[in-house]
């Protein structure tokens, strides 16, 4: 390639331009700097990309994925141990990738939860309760260095900037009916109320109830109200069409970046979005003390350099460590010796799904749903909430009731018995269709020493760039997570009373399988900690090696929780962000001491 | 002796049109324009013309994204051929650089430019009421703080001979205002004059608003000129609603602070702004001072004549009830089911400033049908101001709806709960689907 053009220099640069980079991007220009944000993907907007009815299509965005990062451009490749080759994920299936403006947060259900207080600090919490030998040596898991106390301010005003609603369990230390109550407390109601139980989430709050778990509504990033958020923007009401996850919002109450952020950005002379600019490294001075901007190759092939006095690593959790490898930023984690940390503690969820099939005299209309709205859910099995002493495993699920809609190709829900094919798998589908309902739980997964990201020896871009390395597979840990976990959701789905009920759950023996969807929650890599040799960024999401280099997303999660992620990213973000405002661009430098 | 008289007839034509032509040049009644002394950089008085600026949106015709602000070249279409603004900035030989303050007066408020007479989509037929102390701080302000742009004006494409600019002496003569300033309208308090001032001057209201009779002037330019004044006027694919507050799709359900919000917002919890009045808001009434538009809104709800005040709107929930049990039998109602109700929702209540009320909204109930038309044709997107940063977009439906389903589901929402419009009629959707649009 020739040398790169240089461009002029910029104060800060925003590398993906997803949740964490509107929120930089609206904290930095505020602050009067001159920003660019670059985004790999095309430009994004309601109207034209999400108008009605063309988005409720299951076909072309849901299975061929328009609006994901497309994998013949770019892909990872994945392998289950150290040892073995790893090849290229080529077609989805496993977790899918977002791409554009908005990031995966146009694509999301708008599961929008907190971390518990435990997960901040889960591994002293562990020990404390269960002795210092409870965690197996191989578990590599950390604490956050920031406490729920510290992060709940920014837990509250990001749900304010969603319209989030839902009910509060814990208000100010006090618990209140109708909520969770195993959640941190809480400075404020959700900003707008819960929507009514879809019939599936009914069934199952009144199971619930009669084994005496608390079953509540989702906490939901899909407006129940026309709502004015805190920046003035305004939100549409959720009516509960089935199409948010895999789709973006035509009724502009699902949050994502475009209805909650971007419209108060749209007009800001200071910063300006370059789309189609993929960022191929982040350039550092020669005493590797200073990130000096980035390297990006735009829409027409041309390759620029971007200077900047800050850089803003936005990406998706993948593509933050990739970028953090490619650039030579950081020692990468080495899993012989358990040194490094580039690459360390990669995590995943385990998840499983109970289908309650019922007679035809009870309506489901799986058609009536959200992508959390109108959901009910229990907490009782999830992080330490419960006594992990006898069950032989830490950590834990949500388990939820309702589907997210029903759609007619992933939607359609079977007994195992059914035949997959012709007049009689017609007439089974329109047998139980409208009177089947699946509860799910999502469980978390602890780290290892054996599971991290490297660059792939073998396989590239289509710019020949090394592709992102993932070695992982389950641990015994989890299958004993879900194996647990999944016999509460089970009994809850009996007494559920359906005709039958079937359950689809990971046993010990299979494999981490790339073909199924699990969860898009993918953890880790550029970890959050309280010193350089065993994380990459301190409290403040500030990398530990360039000063101006901060690094946003669930990269920074040291072990997954059982919760979706995208609460507990955006609260860091908005941590970060405080203290970027009131110290960092006041006085740039190391904000936390190594 | 036929040949004869058509040679005499033709004689006497050109000598007529000879005289006509020279007449336009001599003795234009422009006497009264501003002639005090040319303001000084006062700052003050330069931001009193900003906002005046503002208030007459006169960039809504002379900026284009894009371009140097005020520097013109806004195509306009006319039946004749399109013409273009003109480069305002004071750049002295593209712009108004060289124009003294009585020469922009008389472009301002008598429609007079270098000698010829400008096309009326300069709205000097409302200008014309312009206080001098106003002219003076518009002058001050385009003089000295709006940056000269080297941008030359372009020439219209009206063809010879109809591009002659006399005949619009003999129009502005006719049926041109005279240039006066403003005096409040006998029986108006003090704010409902100033409301006036805007409303009947920079604001140009009547110019959408009011309806224009076959030479194109207004009908009426006061409210001393009675019932037509601004009662509502098809303004190319649409119908600017009536302002006033009398009869059905009128704003006689609209209180004076909603009509403040709508001025500064482009939306309240009764309707959203679309068309060419979304350009107003964005340009021009977003940046009202509350007491403008206060004064604007009380001045509007004055406009109520008693006698034909008429029945305010009253919901009817039949349709509601229809739709909610599931029975689409109505005509129309099926298509409603599978295009609007997700966001207009099964009882035409919408969500307040996300999707607007269909129930008691006085641009559906309008006489004219144009608008809701035109809407479900093209779509319509909500402007994005300061106060209001989300914007909202209903997509066009004319890629998907025939023009019987666009004209059913039209007298749907304007027969249902409640609405009290009148049937539209095939042609009307035949005649505001344009040829670009799928049929």
């Amino acid at each position: 390639m020739t040398t790169p053009r240089k461009l002029k220099p910029v104060d800060a640069v925003i590398i993906g331009f997803g949740w964490t980079g509107a929120i930089l991007a609206k904290t930095l220009t505020d602050a009067g700097l001159h920003v660019v944000a670059l985004e790999r993907g095309p430009a994004r907007d309601t109207a034209p990309d999400f108008e009605y009815p063309r988005i409720a299509d299951e076909l072309r965005h849901g299975i061929r994925g328009e609006l994901w990062q497309p994998l013949a451009s770019e892909t990872v490749t994945v392998r289950h141990a150290v040892n073995d080759t790893a090849v290229p994920y080529r077609k989805y299936g496993s977790f899918v990738l977002g791409n554009g403006v908005g990031g995966a947060g146009v694509h999301w259900n708008g599961m929008l939860w907190r971390a518990s207080p435990e997960d901040l600090r889960f591994r002293s919490h562990i020990q404390e309760r269960y002795g210092k030998h409870f965690i197996p040596p191989e578990m590599t898991i950390q604490d956050y260095p920031v406490s729920f106390e510290e992060l709940e301010p920014h837990f509250d005003h990001f749900e304010k900037v969603c319209g989030t609603s839902g009910s509060a369990g814990n208000l100010r230390g006090t618990l209140r009916l109708g909520g969770n109550p195993f959640e941190g407390p809480r400075s404020d109601e959700f900003p707008t109320p819960p929507l009514p139980a879809i019939h599936a989430a009914q069934l199952f709050e009144k199971a619930s109830a009669q084994l005496g778990y608390r079953a509540f509504p989702l906490p939901a990033a899909n407006s129940s109200a026309a709502f004015t958020n805190p920046y003035g923007v305004r939100l549409g009401p959720c009516n509960l069409c089935g199409y948010c996850e895999r789709f973006g919002c035509f009724l502009y109450s699902k949050a994502s970046p475009q209805t909650t952020i971007l419209p108060v950005l749209a007009a800001r002379p200071n910063l300006e979005v370059r789309t189609g600019a993929y960022v191929t490294r982040i350039l550092q001075d020669s005493s590797k003390k200073r990130a000096t901007g980035v390297l990006y190759v735009d829409a027409n092939g041309q390759e620029l350099e971007q200077p900047a006095d800050l850089v803003v690593l936005s990406a998706f959790q993948m593509h933050n460590v990739r970028l953090l490898l490619l650039s030579g930023i950081g020692t990468p984690y080495d899993p012989s010796t358990g040194t490094g940390v580039v690459g360390k503690n990669y995590a995943y969820q385990m998840c499983g799904i109970t289908t309650a099939f019922f007679s035809e005299d009870t309506h489901i209309n799986p058609f009536i749903g959200a992508g959390a709205a109108g959901l009910r859910a229990i907490d009782d099995f999830n992080s330490d909430h419960y006594d992990h002493s006898k069950v032989g495993f830490i950590g834990g699920a949500t388990i939820y009731a309702g589907a997210t809609g029903g759609r007619p190709i992933e939607q359609m829900l079977l007994p195992p018995t059914s035949p997959r094919w012709g007049a009689a798998w017609k007439a089974a589908i329109r047998r139980h269709y409208r009177h089947s309902a699946p509860v799910t739980l999502q469980g978390t997964v602890m780290s290892y020493r054996d599971r991290y990201l490297s660059l792939d020896p073998t396989y590239k871009d289509k710019y020949g760039i090394p592709l992102l390395r993932i070695t992982f597979d389950w641990h015994d840990n989890e299958y004993r997570m879900a194996a647990y976990t999944a016999s509460k959701m089970e009994e809850i789905v009996r007494h559920m009373k359906p005709q039958t009920q079937a359950t689809l759950l990971l046993k010990p023996g299979n494999h981490y399988d790339t073909r199924i969807y699990q969860s898009t929650h993918t953890t880790g890599g550029a970890i959050m900690g309280s010193n350089p040799a065993s994380s990459v960024i301190n409290r403040y999401s500030q990398s530990w090696d360039l000063p101006n280099l901060f690094i946003y997303g669930a990269s920074a999660f040291p072990q997954n929780i059982g919760y979706n992620p995208t609460g507990l990213l955006a609260g860091l973000a908005y941590f970060s962000a405080d203290k970027l405002k009131s110290s960092y661009l006041k006085s740039p430098g190391p904000l936390v001491s190594a | 002796m036929k040949g004869k008289t058509i040679l005499v007839l033709t004689g006497g034509a050109i000598a007529a049109l000879a005289a006509a032509i020279a007449v336009s040049y001599v003795g234009d009644g422009a006497a009264g324009e501003n002639v005090s002394p040319t303001p000084g950089r006062n700052a003050e008085l330069i931001d009193r013309g900003a906002y005046l600026a503002k208030l007459g949106d006169c960039a809504a015709c002379h900026s284009i994204p894009g371009r140097p602000a005020f520097s013109g070249g806004l195509k306009m279409g006319t039946p004749i051929g399109a013409i273009y603004s003109t480069n305002i900035t004071p750049d002295p030989t593209n712009g108004i650089g060289r124009f003294t303050l009585a020469d922009f007066d008389r472009a301002l408020r008598y429609g007079v430019a270098e000698g010829h007479s400008l096309y009326p989509a300069m709205p000097f037929t409302s200008y014309y009421n312009t206080k001098p102390e106003d002219v003076r701080a518009l002058y001050a302000y385009f003089r000295y703080a709006v940056a000269p742009a080297e941008i030359p004006n372009r020439a219209s494409d009206i063809p010879f001979p109809l591009s002659m600019r006399w005949p619009l002496t003999y129009w502005r003569w006719l049926f041109a205002s005279k240039p006066t300033s403003f005096t409040a309208p006998a029986g108006l308090d003090g704010l409902q004059a100033q409301g006036a001032y805007f409303v009947d001057g920079l604001g140009h209201c009547g110019e959408c608003h009011t309806p224009r009779n076959l030479f194109m002037q207004l009908k009426a330019v006061g409210r001393a000129d009675g019932s037509q004044y601004l009662r509502g006027a098809v303004i190319e694919s649409y119908f600017a609603p009536s302002l006033r507050s009398s009869g059905v799709g009128s704003l006689r359900d609209w209180s004076e602070e909603e009509l403040v919000e709508f001025l500064r917002t482009g939306a309240n919890s009764r309707g959203i702004t679309f068309g060419s009045m979304s350009d107003v808001i964005i340009h021009s009434t977003q940046y009202m001072t509350e007491d403008d538009a206060r004064s604007t809104a009380r001045y509007l709800k004055s406009l109520g004549s008693p006698e034909q005040v008429g029945q305010s709107f009253v919901y009817d929930a039949t349709s509601h009830r229809a739709l909610k049990t599931g029975d689409a039998s109505a005509e129309g109602a099926m298509v409603y089911l599978d295009n609007c109700a997700a966001c207009h929702r099964p009882d035409g209540r919408g969500y307040e400033r996300v999707f607007p009320a269909l129930a008691g909204n006085p641009v559906v109930e309008a006489g004219s049908p144009d608008s809701v038309i035109s809407i479900i044709l093209q779509g319509s997107t909500s402007p994005r101001t300061a106060a209001a940063p989300a914007q909202f977009t209903m997509p066009a439906f004319a890629w998907r709806l025939s023009d019987v389903e666009v004209l059913q589901v039209a007298n749907f929402v304007r027969s249902s709960w409640g609405n009290r419009g009148t049937q539209v009629k095939l042609q009307d959707v035949g005649r505001l689907r344009p040829g670009f649009m799928p049929r």
